[in-house]
């Protein structure tokens, strides 16, 4: 049993809009504790954004800028030019931002923002899909999931964006979930403390557009680890891979029995997604290799 | 008292640049296109020489660029940039989203032709299919007017926390190269507060912008943006009057150039208004009663002194370069509206000149004025050239 010391003064407070037992809230409370009071942040249209709370509302204890939904990564520089403008260098401006706002129609900024090296730390709550609008697929939503949109499971595979991030050469990028929090704090404290453009993606279970048990989350996002859908790495300046969670242990049939958007796969596309996982899994071994070397 | 005896040449693109330095802007994001590129090249190689104290940002858009600027302002530093044509269409949410922000942000926007076909030519479209986005609209005639404007400009924009747009028709304006008088640092820093609002983005202290609201809320925060619209004509005189006390120059909000007297009128704006200044002294000196009333302020439309200034006119010769389709010649239908069931009622004649740039010389435009008087003027505004 690990024990974990969560602030006592939340940054994220209680009586926020997620639904109940959304992870999305819970990787936000940690990573905003792990943040502190010195950060500004970038919320774009998504859940978190709703979990912000109406105006005049907040549930956050931090100045929230809401851009476009296009717009974080601009909009984080806007912020951090300003902020250096005025001398607040130590003061971190952070983006929170859906897969929808990342993967797709924010792509082209970040990509622009990354090449800069804008000295921001952006998060991409990665749940898979335009869920804030009813579960609609995103180019981060995995083959064969079933949407609102590709009712009949999604024929393309999901886009790998740490791979794409990691090639602008950027200091940080990483994925990481709060199935394994005790990674993901680390992971935050330390991108904290580096300067440049750091990227953290964090999977982000939906209990409504996966069709998951509303106490299931974390189950969820641990099997997705353990079965190498979601591997746990880090890059450093776009060559430094390390493997965080370094064993392979489930089939990838226990994650998809979690949720209702896979539940009309057949076993042969089973066996496909499974081949496609182990492929991937063994293109990260070798980076993994190779950057020890 | 002006600032420095000799003028320097510059091109309006140099002048626009000119005075963005000299307002002291913290944030510029920019993204080049022509006509627009040199006023970024200038702001860079200022930056370059060390005597332009800006962050500078250049991202891979216009859309990114006004994206930057709106949190920047918020943050509560001056902001400036500038554009073109398509890289203004690209801003368009955006410029909607400053505008609800109450942003202040100062862009000067060279007028150019939007595609398609591509076209690199003056046509004011551009700008004024983005009247209804809240932002402040000047347009001006030359590279003194442009430096000057861009000046006054953040001075009535911080007042009312309103985005400010300064147009600048393609090559007529951007690539002419006249004498331009550059006022000192101090007397602008003089002229020019600290930008330093009341509401920003703070740690200290805490506070956000963009959370949903009720409809109600949105309904009041509209009708604030409407009160501070309201101001502005009032403002930006205050402003010119300012610094004509301190320069010599004033451009006016509306200029009435030899209306004394006059029974007809040329109402234009931007770089049209020079040709119209020629040909209405040649008008005069042949003993016509011709005179020109330039539009420098378009949003908010100065009504009132529009009224004032077309008040005992007979005839009145609106030249668009622009054009709305289904509707003409945006300024010539603004002017109708402005006037419209007022005591104001001169004949209004819409003229369709100069729209993708085509040229409009002083004698055509005698030739518009002398056809305008032998026919009744009609609703719909008319093809001409």
């Amino acid at each position: 049993m690990i024990k974990i010391e969560v602030a006592s003064d939340p940054m994220l407070c209680s009586g926020h809009a997620a639904c109940p037992g959304c992870i999305d809230a819970l990787s936000v409370r940690h990573v905003l504790a792990a943040m502190g009071p010195d950060t500004m942040a970038v919320i774009p249209p998504s859940c978190m954004a709703i979990i912000a709370g109406p105006q005049p509302m907040s549930s956050l204890r931090i100045p929230v800028y809401q851009p476009t939904l296009e717009a974080s990564a601009a909009a984080a520089t806007g912020l951090r030019r300003a902020l250096n403008a005025q001398g607040k260098h130590d003061t971190q401006v952070i983006v929170l931002a859906g897969d929808g706002g990342t993967y797709d129609i924010g792509f082209q900024c970040l990509s622009s923002a990354a090449e800069r090296n804008e000295d921001f730390l952006y998060f991409c709550l990665d749940n898979e899909g335009y869920m804030n609008t009813g579960a609609q697929k995103s180019s981060s939503t995995p083959h064969f999931a079933r949407t609102g949109s590709t009712p009949a499971g999604k024929t393309s595979r999901k886009k790998n964006l740490t791979e794409i991030m990691a090639a602008h050469g950027v200091p940080y990028v990483a994925t990481a979930s709060a199935g394994h929090l005790p990674d993901l704090l680390r992971k935050v404290a330390k991108a904290k403390a580096m300067r440049g453009t750091r990227i953290i993606s964090l999977l982000i279970p939906c209990m409504d557009g996966w069709g998951v048990a509303d106490d299931d989350g974390l189950k969820t996002a641990r099997y997705a680890v353990e079965s190498g859908a979601y591997p746990l790495y880090e890059v450093e300046d776009g060559r430094n891979y390390t493997l965080n969670h370094t064993t392979k242990t489930r089939p990838i049939a226990d994650y998809l029995a979690l949720q209702r958007r896979y539940r009309h796969m057949q076993a042969d596309d089973i066996e496909t997604l499974q081949a496609e996982i182990d492929d991937g899994w063994e293109t990260l071994q070798h980076r993994a290799a190779a950057s020890r070397r | 008292m002006t600032s420095q005896d000799k003028p320097i040449l510059l091109n309006g693109n140099q002048a626009i640049a000119w005075g963005a330095r000299l307002a002291r802007p913290k944030v510029v994001p920019v993204y080049p296109i022509t006509p627009q590129t040199p006023v970024l090249e200038q702001l860079t190689e200022f930056q370059a020489q060390g005597t332009f104290d800006a962050e500078i940002v250049l991202p891979e858009s216009e859309h990114s660029v006004m994206s930057a600027c709106i949190p920047a302002s918020l943050v509560g530093v001056r902001v400036f940039t500038a554009t073109a044509s398509q890289g203004l269409l690209l801003m368009h949410e955006l410029l909607h989203y400053a505008s609800g922000a109450r942003a202040p942000i100062v862009m000067a926007n060279v007028n150019r032709t939007v595609a398609s076909p591509w076209a690199f030519w003056p046509d004011q479209t551009d700008s004024l299919a983005q009247r209804d986005t809240g932002w402040i609209q000047y347009y001006v005639e030359s590279a003194q007017e442009a430096l000057d404007t861009v000046i006054q400009a953040y001075r009535v924009a911080e007042e009312v926390l309103v985005p400010t747009m300064v147009n600048l028709d393609a090559f007529y304006v951007s690539h002419a190269v006249e004498p331009v008088q550059v006022p000192s640092q101090a007397l602008v820093d003089a002229y020019l507060p600290a930008f330093a609002p009341l509401h920003r983005l703070d740690t200290e202290n805490v506070e956000s912008w963009g959370n949903v609201v009720t409809q109600d809320m949105f309904y009041r925060h509209r009708q604030a943006l409407d009160e501070a619209m309201a101001l502005v004509p009032e403002l930006a005189e205050q402003a010119d009057q300012e610094w004509l006390k301190r320069t010599g120059r004033s451009h006016g909000v509306v200029e009435r150039y030899r209306c004394d007297g006059a029974s007809t009128v040329i109402v234009t704006m931007g770089s049209m208004c020079g040709t119209a200044r020629d040909a209405v002294d040649s008008m005069r000196a042949a003993g016509m009663s011709v005179g020109l009333v330039k539009v420098r302020l378009f949003r908010p439309l100065p009504t009132a002194a529009l009224r004032e200034a077309l008040t005992g006119i007979e005839e009145v010769i609106v030249l668009d370069r622009n054009y709305s389709p289904g509707l003409g010649g945006v300024l010539h239908q603004e002017l109708r509206a402005a006037l419209y069931g007022t005591s104001v009622t001169p004949r209004i004649h819409g003229l369709l000149a100069g729209v993708g740039g085509v040229n409009v010389s002083v004698d055509k435009i005698i030739e518009f004025v002398n056809q305008a008087g032998m026919h009744e003027a009609q609703p719909e505004s008319l093809w001409v050239r």
